[in-house]
């Protein structure tokens, strides 16, 4: 019964020339989807090539000095290509002015800039791959960064300009939150996505300049040896810390805010039900952004900060909990008695709240300062960061593909396989980093190549679940694009939800809307309207 | 397409409105702005840790620049926002003439004040007083004086490198005004330039008493 | 739309820019003048509140802050205000680092803190058996 509209922003117009210039958010959207998941791709590679490194103690197949390029790279392409511009710079970029009623993003050119620094940013992150990779670990740490003989200046200089990246996203969805709203969307009746989207580019604003100016230093500190950051010279080693982590820990939070949008759509779009505590939702995400500039000495508490500082830091630390956890409960209490449907993006969101939880509630004992003292570079830190990162942000990103897939494109994936893919995803992902927290506890450092053999059951168990976690991934890369020629045809509303991507087309046209659409109701008031389903149950 | 509706032609197809348009233009410029508040922060932050670390040496080092010069600096650059506010209130009026006028006495100071600045870096490259292991000057006190130099260099050569990129902007200006692109409805551009030009010159009015006077 | 827009063509005289130019060279000479005399400790104070009147002027009048839409105040300040947050709490750790130093190594105790609040009766053997194993490991712990 559902049919493709003839004409969309997909085939109209047509032709490569008119991709590469596109100033259409929704192909953007696109032009950034193939060039992260690209990335994604070559950091899970490199994963998958540690885990196995790491199966018995010793060398397995690959050099000590490639061991640490590796995770190197590992690092740095997860979190500067593919993590951070993930969930804004696709999802975002695609649902932001649908879910506003707007016909772009504020600033299309930027917009479009955007991507190819971020093509150019990655080409200089994969020259530094064949250049001798930076060996550093993805924080860059002074000194060892100022004397490896390993190519991070081009390293640098390519999560340098991808800040430039990150900064014009982040510029252009401020603005157009602000002034492209279509009539009587107030602050109070935009989607939760939209306030998470806000939140982040708050952060990816304001901090995204620190970074740049620390690797502009670090860079002209490797070049020209000025002793900013050197002790022998003057300079203070930690000081590079300092303005690493001002910028990185905000970041986190750049990684997990829109995720949190994401699962606020899906809770109460699968859950047919109201969302709980609207508001309450909406300020946590500016009181995150808020609290995440006050607590970047949680990752120096033994680098040699003042015990002052160290003290204070803890302390803040735990303020970040307050918002996280009132989240966590106003989703659980959206559900209560809701009429939930376990579709594959609700799947996604149940494995968040799971996961996230668990990642959040060890990031409490971290930042406990005596408690941080012993669990500091152990396994256990990997594990929590996984958690939040993976089986937080990963998970809302996953949980957001899957949800907005049919509009993208017009078409269904096979729900079965997507089923099959997340159960292996959820378990391949508990066992691989699981067992890290008991690896971390028991004492195991991070990033070592070696380690002793009482370690070795639960690294090879790591490594068992790294490789569960990939199939899941390849069945997921499988199914998605065999959906894009042979799936069903979804329609303009798959899911019954009531914000107004669904409203139009599926996919949409170039304009978005044949008339701009006015705001009737809140975006979750399934108490008041039966949103029309154009997708019966299978 | 804008012609069809009856729209001004400056007017892109996806805001309702000119009004809309101007202020997305002038929140995005802001935002742009507080970015930029940020960059320099990270060496504000810098030289407030080095100072503190080392007042002796900041002060020993500071007589070493040329209070003349950062003077005679301080005051182009504000003459230079002066015209600059006045080059948009003139095309605010839809006076061309003026505006141009305008532009062109903000460019030609702020090639004062780079040209000042050159005097200034080649006095001291040629005595040595350099950052890190540049430095060969032997005429101040204490433990490391180049970080003094080191964060001097650092903070004055990010300011310089922005007028220079201000200067390629207004000199963009002058060419569009010559062009007849924008007139008392349209001139966002020139606003825009304006509110980066005030604030380099608002970074500079910090920079100058913090390494010119009290070092 | 918003409150703002019938402010947005505010064309101030030119009276207001030069009065505000001549403002701005008079407090550059204010501040070049009393850097010449030694106020001591106050000398950076002094400085920077000419140089923050000095801001405020640029901000409010060349950069409109005064007659446009709140909004860019609010983010101007915001940015300050983070800068301000980034220098602080850096500093609490650059000032106090040494702070470390000071501190003495205390007595070194025979028993753990939390036993001195348990009544020890001498009668209970278990007491001893506790000290006598925490010794052998004391002792038995520079060997492994």
């Amino acid at each position: 019964m559902n049919e493709l509209p003839t004409k969309s922003y997909l085939n109209d117009p047509k032709g490569l020339k008119s991709w590469l210039l596109t100033l259409d958010h929704k192909r953007i959207g696109l032009l950034y989807l193939f060039s992260i998941m690209a990335a994604f791709a070559l950091g899970g590679i490199f994963a998958m090539l540690i885990r196995l490194e790491l199966l018995s103690p010793g060398k397995d197949f690959m050099e000590a000095d490639t061991y640490n390029q590796l995770f190197t790279l590992h690092g740095a392409i997860m979190i500067f290509l593919f993590i951070i511009p993930s969930i804004p710079a696709i999802l975002g970029n695609f649902a932001l002015p649908l879910m506003i009623g707007a016909k772009d993003v504020a600033f299309p050119r930027l917009n479009l800039a955007s991507w190819y620094i971020y093509i150019l940013g990655s080409a200089f992150a994969v020259y530094s791959m064949v250049a001798g990779a930076a060996d550093t670990g993805w924080t860059f740490y002074t000194p060892y960064s100022t004397e490896t003989t390993t190519s991070v200046i081009s390293m640098t200089l390519g999560a340098f300009i991808l800040g430039f990246s990150s900064i014009f996203t982040g510029l252009n969805f401020i603005v157009t939150i602000h002034k492209l709203r279509s009539p009587g969307m107030s602050w109070f009746k935009m989607p939760l996505f939209v306030w998470g989207l806000y939140a982040t580019a708050i952060i990816q604003v304001l901090a995204t300049p620190v970074l740049g100016i620390t690797l502009l230093l670090l860079i002209i500190e490797r070049v020209a040896g000025i002793g900013i950051f050197d002790p022998a010279m003057g300079g203070d080693p930690v000081l590079y810390q300092h303005f690493f982590w001002f910028y990185s820990h905000p970041a986190v939070y750049i990684m997990i805010l829109p995720g949190m949008g994401i699962i606020s759509e899906l809770i109460s779009v699968f859950s047919n039900k109201k969302i709980f505590g609207y508001k309450a939702i909406a300020f946590s995400s500016l009181g995150i952004a808020f609290v995440s500039f006050l607590v970047w000495g949680h990752h120096m508490f033994v680098s040699g900060q003042s015990e002052l500082a160290a003290m204070i830091f803890s302390f803040l630390t735990f303020f970040v909990g307050i918002p996280s956890g009132i989240k966590v409960f106003n989703w659980v209490t959206t559900m209560y008695r809701g009429s939930i449907s376990l579709k594959t993006p609700m799947l996604y969101a149940l494995s968040f709240l799971f996961l996230f939880t668990i990642g959040g509630l060890t990031g409490i004992f971290l930042g406990a300062l005596s408690v941080d003292v012993h669990l500091h570079d152990t396994y256990f830190i990997v594990a929590h960061f996984h958690y939040v990162m993976m089986g937080g942000t990963v998970m809302a990103f996953l949980g957001g593909v899957h949800y907005w897939w049919p509009k993208i494109w017009g078409r269904m994936y096979s729900e079965l396989w997507a089923r099959i893919s997340v159960a292996l995803i959820f378990v391949g992902f508990n066992v691989t980093f699981f067992s890290q927290f008991i690896l971390g506890s028991q004492g195991m450092p991070r990033r070592y190549y070696n380690y002793l053999d009482q370690y070795q059951p639960l690294h090879a168990f790591s490594t068992y679940g790294s490789w569960i976690l990939g199939l899941g991934f390849v069945i997921m890369a499988v199914y998605l694009v065999h959906s894009l020629f042979k799936g069903r045809v979804a329609g303009s509303n798959p899911w019954g939800a009531l914000t107004f991507e669904w409203t139009t087309a599926s996919p949409p046209p170039h304009e978005n809307f044949a008339t701009i659409p006015e705001t009737t109701h809140g975006p979750y008031d399934f108490d008041k309207i039966v949103p029309k389903r154009t997708l019966t149950e299978d | 397409m804008a012609q069809a509706t009856g729209q001004p032609h400056f007017l892109q197809h996806h805001f309702t409105d000119v009004e809309q348009q101007r202020e997305s233009a002038k929140l995005g410029m802001w935002i742009f702005l507080i970015t930029e508040v940020l960059l320099f922060g990270g060496l504000f932050c810098a030289y407030a840790i080095y100072r503190s670390w080392n007042p002796d040496i900041f002060h020993n080092a500071h007589v070493h620049l040329d209070i003349f010069a950062g003077t005679l600096n301080t005051v182009v650059l504000i003459t230079s926002s002066v015209t600059m506010a006045l080059a948009i209130r003139s095309m605010q009026l839809g006076n061309r003439p003026a505006t141009l006028k305008f532009l062109i006495t903000t460019l030609l100071l702020a090639a004062v004040f780079l040209v000042v600045k050159y005097f200034e870096y080649s006095h001291k490259i040629h005595l040595g007083q350099l950052p890190g292991k540049f430095y060969t000057f032997g005429g101040i006190e204490g433990t490391n004086p180049h970080i003094f130099f080191s964060v001097y260099f650092l903070m004055t050569g990010l300011h310089g490198f922005h007028v220079l990129a201000g200067m390629g902007v207004i000199t963009w200006l002058i060419v569009r005004t010559q062009r007849n692109a924008f007139s008392a409805e349209y001139y966002t551009p020139v606003e825009m330039t304006g509110l980066y030009w005030h604030l380099v010159d608002l970074i500079w009015i910090f920079l100058f008493p913090l390494f010119y006077l009290v070092g | 739309m918003k409150n703002g827009s019938s402010h947005s063509h505010h064309i101030l005289p030119p009276r207001v820019y030069l009065g505000v130019g001549a403002a701005l060279l008079i407090l550059t000479a204010i501040t070049v003048a009393v850097s010449f005399f030694n106020f001591g400790p106050y000398n950076l104070l002094v400085a920077m509140l000419i140089a923050a009147g000095k801001a405020s002027l640029v901000a409010l009048f060349f950069m409109h802050l005064k007659y446009d839409n709140k909004l860019y105040m609010t983010i101007f300040v915001a940015s300050v205000v983070f800068l301000a947050v980034f220098i602080i709490l850096t500093m609490f750790d650059t000032l106090r680092r040494d702070d470390i130093y000071d501190i003495g190594a205390g007595p070194i105790r025979d028993r753990a803190v939390m036993y001195d609040s348990v009544a020890v009766d001498s009668t209970i053997t278990g007491a001893d058996s506790i000290e006598a194993v925490s010794d052998t490991t004391i002792n038995q712990s520079p060997g492994q």
